[in-house]
């Protein structure tokens, strides 16, 4: 019967130029979209783990309480034992000390006066020590622009936008001006060993990269951090068993009653990344529901035009007999073959763009200018496996349905009537 | 007979009614006449803000002064004390410098008018204090930089009234709300409340131009010193800041002093 049906439809061109190409159409344009938000969203939610989040963070109650503050006079104390204890218990989990800060950065004249100055956002994380080191994980080597990474104490690394704001290069000299965890002055001499480039807006207008340690002696943080970042061992955020985690952290250290108490929050608490997370899922969803009402309509309509020129065909058929359920569901399995046809035809080229996409990016920077979410300004797109199946959902749907409206009529014909309609 | 009691009755009623009106009209007279002697007494006796706080200026800003005071931060997680000395030309000119504890000692910050220097033995630099910086706490207190800056001549840049009094700690005082005249201030509108004896200030509220309440200040222990009446003890609460304020108590001050000149310029801060 499918070989009968196939030769129906490749002879009659008719019946299935039209419903393929809307179909192909349609299906590249859902392939490409949910690979696109898979990509970027993917890209935002990696962004922010890797910088900010982690997959899981431990901080103070007070500091959860207050996420937007950037001072450190909410930071953790008690860390080595803290880490200690987290090594111990949560062993699975990749453990990092990270302290972040604001502040200025000072460039000195010839007389150590004041040159230029700017406002910055500090990260003092693991690059000296070859335990745990975020040099991989934050992608610096890759985004060294000029210079080396720091190899000794008092070295520092800045954003290559931020270099060419102050007029610095390698090897010039800055003092960094912030509070301390006390909210004391702290002042603190560095030497520019390299300069940076993330690709993201918020990081390269003016990230400064310093050592953890350095980080602590200058805001007067001994055995104390803003941070302590967990990542899961498959190196992907998992929002089921990260809540796991922290819960059960949660359960043994965190106290209601003391602000300064930690508490093991996950990824998806923090900077809206909930929010993302639901919108990525919901977000494809509703693109597959739109799309499968509107190409259900347009094939519906292709439908009754196709039903009105076959009108005298399925007639004769009615009249010689043919069961109109049989007709209904023979013009349905048609459907199907025009579907799945459609659906493989529109995932193809939804993956060939999806692909270029993916590899190529589109650079967004400009219209990024004063974005303050972490993420990449290159938008990538990304290919999972569901991008080879998510075009067929909507593809058969659709035009199983539009068929199935379309087919209505079949059962309105009056068999009594259908030799006078024949002759005429 | 009937008619006769009945005009009687209705004339004592009369007269008792013309009495009675007669003491009520005496009575609304006398209090009408104690309020208007009231409101001309006491516009007599309020000065304009102007006034008080030209009195103020005169009772507390000296040629110069030499300070040593003592910082109690009580900040969410810890107290500190922070001591320091300072010498100051009027409102325009000041030198600190920082006396402990050891993290601090050392640190050095001169105003000069509108500019701020600030110098680390650590560092051995000395960088200028500008932009957001300045909306910056000091050492962690109540105190902005900014705070540090105002300019103490109220009147250049607040239109000042008198708009009531009030006893604060057994000691009558003016209150005086300021409004900013222009947008740029850091405070739009004040709130001031003025001892009357002594014309000094004894509590003052900072505010955004939205009304929101930001800063509080309370200044206490008053004592003569040199002839002025003076606060050695002042309370700074930052509104929008969590912790119990700060509190910034004069250990000794002295008027009118020699002050060598090289204090006040940036050679001084590495000295």
């Amino acid at each position: 019967m499918i070989k009968f049906l196939l030769k129906g439809l490749i002879r009659d061109r008719h019946r299935s130029l039209f419903p393929i190409l809307s179909i192909s159409i349609g299906v590249t344009l859902t392939v490409l979209l949910q690979s696109w938000i898979t990509g970027y969203l993917g890209d935002i939610i990696d962004y922010n783990a890797r910088f900010s989040t982690g997959h899981v963070k431990v901080i103070t109650k007070a500091k959860y309480d207050n996420s937007q503050q950037m001072a450190n006079d909410l930071a953790i104390v008690g860390t080595n034992k803290l880490t200690e204890n987290l090594d111990e218990e949560f062993p699975e989990i990749t453990w990092i000390k990270r302290i972040r800060f604001a502040g200025l950065l000072d460039i000195p004249d010839e007389n150590g006066e004041t040159k230029t100055q700017g406002p910055v956002i500090g990260w003092g994380v693991n690059m000296l020590s070859k335990k745990n080191s975020d040099i991989e994980r934050m992608n610096i080597r890759k985004s060294l622009q000029d210079g080396k990474l720091p190899t000794k104490r008092g070295e520092i690394l800045i954003s290559d936008e931020l270099a060419e704001k102050l007029k610095v290069g390698v090897g010039d000299d800055a003092t960094f001006l912030g509070s301390t965890m006390y909210g004391s002055m702290a002042m603190q001499n560095f030497v520019i060993s390299g300069t940076v480039h993330f690709g993201s807006m918020v990081l390269d207008k003016g990230a400064i990269i310093v050592d953890f340690n350095d980080a602590q002696t200058a805001l007067n943080m001994e055995n104390a951090t803003s941070e302590i970042l967990g990542y899961l061992p498959s190196g992907d955020y998992d929002n089921e068993i990260a809540h796991n985690y922290a819960d059960r952290f949660n359960k043994k250290y965190s106290n209601s009653e003391d602000e300064f108490s930690p508490i093991m929050i996950t990824l998806s608490e923090q900077n809206g990344l909930d929010a993302m997370l639901e919108y990525v899922s919901s977000f494809i969803g509703i693109i597959i529901f739109v799309f499968v009402l509107a190409m259900s309509i347009v094939l519906w309509n292709t439908g009754l035009i196709g039903g009105l020129r076959r009108y005298g065909e399925v007639g004769l058929r009615l009249a010689i007999g043919e069961n109109k359920g049989t007709v209904y569901r023979r013009m349905i399995y048609e459907s199907v073959l025009i579907g799945i046809f459609g659906s493989l035809i529109g995932t193809m080229i939804g993956l060939g763009f999806a692909y270029l996409l993916q590899t190529k990016g589109i650079d967004l920077s400009s219209m990024m200018q004063n974005n303050s979410m972490m993420m990449p300004t290159v938008v990538k797109a990304k290919i999972t496996s569901t991008t080879f199946f998510i075009g067929f959902i909507p593809g058969l749907f659709s035009t199983i349905v539009g068929t199935m409206l379309a087919g209505i009529g079949i059962y309105k014909r009056e068999t009594a009537q259908l030799f006078r309609e024949l002759d005429v | 007979m009937t008619q006769i009691t009945q005009m009687n009755t209705n004339k004592k009623y009369l007269w008792r009614y013309c009495i009675i009106n007669k003491k009520k009209d005496n009575k609304m007279k006398k209090v009408l006449t104690i309020i208007l002697l009231t409101i001309v007494m006491l516009n007599g006796q309020t000065p304009s803000a102007e006034t008080i706080l030209k009195k103020i200026d005169e009772n507390m800003i000296s040629k110069n002064q030499i300070m040593t005071s003592s910082m109690i931060i009580h900040g969410r997680r810890v107290s500190r004390t922070i001591r320091s000395k300072s010498w100051s030309i009027g409102d325009t000119k000041n030198f600190t410098e920082y006396l402990s504890p050891a993290r601090e000692k050392g640190t050095k910050m001169l105003k000069l008018d509108d500019k701020l220097w600030i110098y680390t033995p650590s560092t051995d630099r000395i960088i200028k204090i500008s932009g957001h910086m300045l909306r910056q706490s000091v050492m962690g207190s109540d105190l902005s930089y900014e705070d540090m800056m105002e300019s103490s001549d109220l009147t250049d840049s607040y239109d000042a009234k008198v708009i009531g009094s009030e006893e604060i700690d057994g000691k009558q005082c003016w209150i005086i709300n300021l409004v900013g005249k222009t947008d740029d201030l850091v405070y739009h509108q004040r709130k001031i409340w003025v001892d009357m004896k002594l014309y000094v200030p004894l509590r003052e509220e900072l505010f955004a131009k939205s009304g929101k309440l930001l800063k509080r200040m309370e200044l206490k222990n008053i004592v003569n010193i040199d002839g002025r009446w003076y606060p050695t003890k002042m309370i700074f609460k930052d509104v929008l800041k969590n912790g119990e304020g700060t509190e910034f108590v004069i250990d000794e001050i002295k008027f009118d002093q020699n002050i060598p000149k090289y204090k006040f310029s940036k050679a001084g801060l590495k000295r």
